[in-house]
């Protein structure tokens, strides 16, 4: 049973009904809710004002809690999600604990939602009346302030990942970078040139991995992954399993010549990093530039893990090194960190998913990225256009939106294939002069410098046919010819154009293990199976889950310049988490009231943070480890266990608010 | 669905239905907010109730809702798998079965009484839920076990807030 | 014994009628059951739908109710009427206030003989709707098909055309984008089946041949040019509309030298029929526009 809490006496409630400009009011009757507010049990004074969040709302408030001795505040306005800590704020400020604060939610739950006034204005009144009736048992609370780990965790090694961590080093932070690959660089490696500068990705990309690995203040950690994470904001800990690379790390100093010696004399295995357009050895390194600068071994490939019976010609020839270990495994450390960054990238669409594109069957036909591959002087063909049948095209097709904007696979646009495609076909251009026809159905270069782009391709004499390809098949008699029969909607004709190499644009989704990693940090997916941000306008580098954080591709599709752009943010709103040095935590924990604890030991096994121990005949709740999910106080068979904030009684004043009308 | 215009002869009177809708904090009342943002529209029925997790729902609040007059009692919660505080939504859905399993004992139809899984990016599935419900509710008519409110000490919502909740029987 | 209930729809009673006889044929040869249904009527095709819904769905639901009756498969092998049918279930099955709908349609303004007395006809959703090409793959098998062969159809190319209705969008018994069940009952005939004919699925105009007849008319020549090039002497198809789209107006299209188009369009249970020794009277032969002979020609005929 709750009382009135003791030290403030009679509730004196304040209501303040947000108009929102028009948001609410348009839909609401502002003043009849206010109206309606006046003449409810406990209300002292009920208003109603334009932009109540602005610094004369909270003003008002702060002035009618001082004028009008109030000791409890109701807010009808927008989300909780958006502005209860604004208004607690205000609270504070004007002399009230904080938690003597509701909000009511009748923006996004009413006035965006209804269109009769009379029935949006009726459910914003019985809200505000239950919210009335609950804040009166409210407790004055205080936050619990812990203290934050000063150091900082960045999942994946990629552009997003390598930026963050490069900032918040540079501030002085200590950052565990964790990269499943061999190599940190990601995508972007992987590229060759890069829109809409045509800078040279590795160029570009190189410096900033060789700072990574110089960087003091940044560990590094290849081959590895999370696999667990516990404790909370501020406080976490990260469980982090390194795969063996069946190589000493600080014993390699990459001379290769363990590649050279090996008893393969050529590749067998499909590489890739070249996607499968070419084949390396069991022990090679991704690619030239990798960092950290040291070879590995795939036991899938190599003899000696296979057989146990190989010359080992690779140990021969680093016996003075003596790096390689095949006896390497993997092993586990848990880390502590106050913050982690979620900087996972992205997988490309898989194209054999539409068999009328042909990628899997027809020899000629590619996706996107194998061709970055292709015109990378450091790929399978040394930057030569050749293609699988040894030929050189002299006509190629390229074509946009392969699985996105598409009911039947991804209906979100992918962002980044309008400019790559034309970043591809200038590339294709310059070292084939093939005819290019690029089949598109709208042009998105929306960045900076983007439509000059596309202008200046469009100058090189490639054509473009707005119209999507329906189908690529053999042409009849020349095999090696692929048609592709699409309806140029510009001209009003259906075209039949043979080509050589066919380039699709495949587009961005989530990695398969999405779901997986989500559910490892505690975050969530929005619609298309990125990462959910918390905000998408004014939140978009963090989460719900305070404390991790997200940045690039794995939160939306996007290109280079917005992934460091939004690695920056990541990186800032860590370091202000980290430097504030404590984090106040909700108080809207559980807790036992010993008198009425049967001991029946209900409620122990129940919770999932392990917060509720046994002694003495009676249950007992950490305050520190409760998260405040509330699963123990709805167990309890005899009510002997309550919560801050969502008390039953709390609850049932709510009920009743919203049901006196029913 | 197909748009079906037949003729039933002429409606009841214009009852629409009240229902209580528990909501957890991390997915459902999130997508609400979506639904919200993004403008959608649906039936103004439901008055959502704020709770943290969907395992903090006690059945003694469906209870005590249809008591106080709800037509409907709706429960959001994560999708198995997904509760933020990992395992809460079990337990609700526990708590639910059995709940429901006395309220069908005591006739309530089952429409009355639902539990939805919906996740912050399900802003169109709350709406459909939303329609839905209200429509089958405001088929079905007013739900018939609210209990006066003289039976209720302490809800003169003057002063004395000890409530003692008495259990519907 | 397999048995089957048999829908033919309009077509395969008038223009189509060579398909309903070879495949009665054929059934029979391969020892498997088939009885026309009582009392079906028309299923409403593509042009009723777009009049009203939910009259269409009522009028394809009678035939799904009559069927009910027996308990067996309903043989479709007009693509278009296998298709609404199907969506018509599809449907059913999925909006149960729709079911009911229809149902009390139907209970209250149809019946069925039962005994001496007459029912109302209702339809509970048990029905299941296939083609002759899943039927004969499916149940009947290639194999056995092969070892009934006394005929077998060698030195004749065949270009195997599904069109469009029984691949989009539903395609519950091949695949979508790549079918092959033409192509291995085909094969059993002992022909060569053009496997790469890329143009398999594609629209052949279907009744933008009345309304916009440049367009079907392009839409079929580009599919007719396209099995010429690649050597086909016959298109085989498994629906009466295709049949006759792609048949009936070569005489309006000219090939790529300016030459007229002469593509014989035969059902594909036509040639399974020939195969099997079959005559060509019972197998519905000798009546089409495009005269097959030379094209049949490739190999001795025992008549």
């Amino acid at each position: 049973m709750s009382e009135l809490s003791a030290g403030n006496g009679t509730p004196r409630v304040g209501v303040y009904v947000c108009h929102c400009g028009t948001n609410i009011s348009a839909t609401i009757d502002v003043v009849a809710a206010q109206q309606a507010a006046e003449t409810l049990p406990g209300v002292v004074i009920s208003r109603e004002y334009k932009y109540m969040c602005s610094d004369p709302g909270q003003e008002i408030i702060k002035k009618d809690i001082h004028d009008l001795d109030l000791n409890r505040v109701v807010v009808a306005s927008c989300s909780p999600c958006l502005h209860e800590e604004t208004f607690r704020k205000a609270v504070a400020d004007g002399g009230l604990n904080p938690y003597y604060f509701q909000m009511v939610n009748i923006r996004e739950h009413a006035a965006w939602v209804h269109k009769d006034m009379a029935a949006a204005t009726a459910k914003a009144n019985d809200l505000i009346r239950a919210a009335v009736r609950r804040v009166r048992l409210h407790q004055p609370l205080e936050a619990r302030r812990v203290p934050v780990d000063p150091n900082v965790m960045v999942v994946g090694g990629g552009i997003a990942g390598i930026h963050a961590a490069l900032t918040m080093a540079d501030a002085g932070k200590h950052v565990y970078l964790v990269e499943r690959e061999p190599s940190i660089g990601g995508h972007m490696a992987m590229f060759d040139k890069t829109f809409p500068t045509l800078d040279c990705a590795a160029c570009i990309l190189t410096p900033k991995m060789t700072r990574v690995r110089a960087h003091p203040n940044i560990e590094t950690m290849t081959m590895s992954e999370v696999t667990a994470v516990d404790g909370f904001v501020g406080n976490y800990t990260v469980t982090v399993r390194h795969n063996p690379r069946f190589i000493i790390e600080d014993a390699c100093v990459g001379c290769l010549e363990c590649i050279d010696a090996c008893v393969f004399r050529n590749g067998k295995t499909q590489d890739e990093f070249n996607l499968g357009l070419s084949k390396r050895k069991p022990i090679y390194i991704p690619f030239p530039q990798a960092v950290p600068q040291v070879v590995l071994i795939d036991p899938a490939g190599c003899i000696e893990f296979r057989t146990g019976k190989c010359k080992k010609t690779c140990v021969e020839v680093c016996a003075e090194r003596n790096a390689i270990d095949f006896q390497q495994e993997a092993t586990t450390e848990d880390i502590t960190v106050g913050a982690v960054i979620v900087a996972t990238g992205f997988e490309t669409f898989d194209a054999t998913r539409l068999p009328r594109y042909g990628y899997g069957n027809l020899d000629g036909v590619y996706t996107a990225l194998e061709v970055e591959r292709l015109v990378n002087a450091s790929g399978p063909t040394d930057g030569e256009i050749v293609l699988r049948n040894g030929r050189k095209p002299e006509a190629i097709g390229v074509i946009h939106c392969i699985g996105s904007r598409d009911k039947n696979t991804n209906e979100y646009c992918s962002r980044v294939c309008c400019m790559y495609s034309l970043k591809l076909s200038h590339l294709l251009k310059e070292k084939t002069d093939a005819e290019i026809y690029e089949f598109y159905i709208d042009m998105r270069t929306a960045g900076k410098g983007f439509e000059e782009f596309y202008n200046r391709v469009a100058e090189e004499g490639i054509h473009f046919i707005r119209g999507k390809v329906a189908d690529v098949y053999p042409e009849a008699g020349n095999p090696d010819k692929l048609v592709l029969q699409a309806e140029d909607t510009l001209a009003g004709m259906v075209r039949q154009i043979p080509v050589d190499m066919v380039v699709l644009a495949t587009g961005l989704e989530p990695r398969q293990d999405a779901e997986d990693v989500r559910r490892t940090f505690n975050i969530t997916c929005s619609g298309g199976g990125f990462f959910m941000e918390r905000h998408p306008k004014l939140a978009p580098v963090s989460t719900f889950t305070d404390g991790v954080f997200l940045a690039g591709a794995c939160q939306g599709p996007k290109d280079i310049p917005d992934t460091v752009a939004q690695a920056g943010a990541a990186a800032a709103e860590a370091l202000a988490l980290i430097d504030a040095g404590f984090i106040e935590l909700e108080p809207n924990t559980a807790f036992v009231v010993e008198e009425n604890c049967s001991g029946c030991k209900t409620c122990v096994g129940l919770c999932p943070f392990n917060s509720i121990s046994y002694a003495d005949g009676k249950a007992q709740i950490n305050e520190v480890l409760c998260k405040g999910c509330g699963t123990c106080v709805a167990a309890c068979p005899s009510g002997a266990i309550r919560q801050n904030l969502f008390d039953d009684d709390e609850i049932f004043e709510e009920i009743a608010g919203v049901l006196t009308n029913a | 669905m197909l748009e079906v215009t037949e003729d039933r002869g002429a409606a009841p009177e214009e009852f629409e239905p009240t229902i209580a809708a528990f909501f957890c904090n991390w997915c459902t009342y999130l997508a609400a907010d979506l639904a919200g943002t993004s403008r959608m529209k649906y039936a103004p029925n439901a008055r959502v109730i704020r709770v943290m997790c969907s395992g903090r729902i006690d059945p003694q609040f469906v209870f005590d809702a249809f008591a106080k007059g709800a037509d409907g009692v709706l429960i959001g919660g994560c999708h198995p798998g997904d509760c933020h505080y990992q395992e809460g939504n079990y337990k609700a859905l526990r708590r639910y079965r059995l709940t429901k399993r006395v309220l069908d004992a005591l006739g309530v139809e089952p429409e009355r009484f639902r539990l939805e899984w919906i996740s912050a990016a399900e802003a169109d599935r709350l709406r459909d839920v939303m329609n839905e419900m209200a429509a089958q509710i405001k088929a079905l008519g007013p739900a018939d076990f609210s209990v006066p409110d003289e039976t209720f000490p302490g809800t003169d919502p003057g002063l004395d807030a000890t409530a003692e909740e008495a259990v519907v029987s | 014994m397999r048995e089957y209930d048999y829908y033919p729809g309009c077509s395969l009673k008038g223009t189509g009628k060579p398909y309903e006889e070879s495949l009665l044929a054929v059934f029979d040869a391969l020892g498997a059951r088939v009885d026309e249904l009582e009392d079906w009527n028309c299923c409403g095709a593509t042009a009723y739908m777009a009049v009203d819904e939910l009259e269409a769905v009522a009028l394809a639901t009678r035939n799904l109710a009559l069927a009910e009756q027996s308990g067996r498969d309903l043989l479709t092998p007009c693509n278009a009427c296998w298709l609404v049918l199907n969506k018509t279930a599809g449907r059913l099955s999925n909006d149960t206030g729709l079911h009911n709908l229809v149902c009390t349609a139907l209970e209250s303004t149809c019946t069925v003989p039962r005994g001496e007395e007459a029912a109302p006809l209702t339809y509970t959703g048990s029905v299941s709707v296939r083609h002759p090409l899943d039927v004969l793959i499916n149940d009947i098998g290639v194999d056995a098909i092969t070892a009934k062969v006394t005929n077998p159809l060698q030195g004749i190319t065949v270009a195997p055309y599904y069109g469009c209705q029984i691949v989009r969008p539903l395609s519950p018994f091949d695949n979508q984008d790549n079918p092959v069940t033409m192509d291995s009952l085909l094969g059993a005939t002992g022909c060569t089946v053009l496997e790469d004919y890329p143009f398999k699925t594609r629209c052949c105009g279907a009744s933008q041949m009345m309304t916009m007849p440049d367009v079907g008319l392009d839409l079929v020549s580009m599919l007719l040019a396209d099995a010429a090039a690649r050597g086909a002497d016959i298109v085989a198809v498994a629906c009466p509309l295709c049949q006759f789209n792609l048949e009936a107006y070569q005489g309006r299209l000219s090939g790529g030298n300016g030459e007229p188009v002469e593509m014989p369009i035969l059902y594909f249970t036509q040639l399974i029929g020939l195969a099997l020794g079959i005559d060509k009277k019972t197998l519905g032969l000798g009546r089409s526009f495009v005269n097959p002979e030379r094209a049949l020609a490739g190999r001795s005929l025992d008549e």
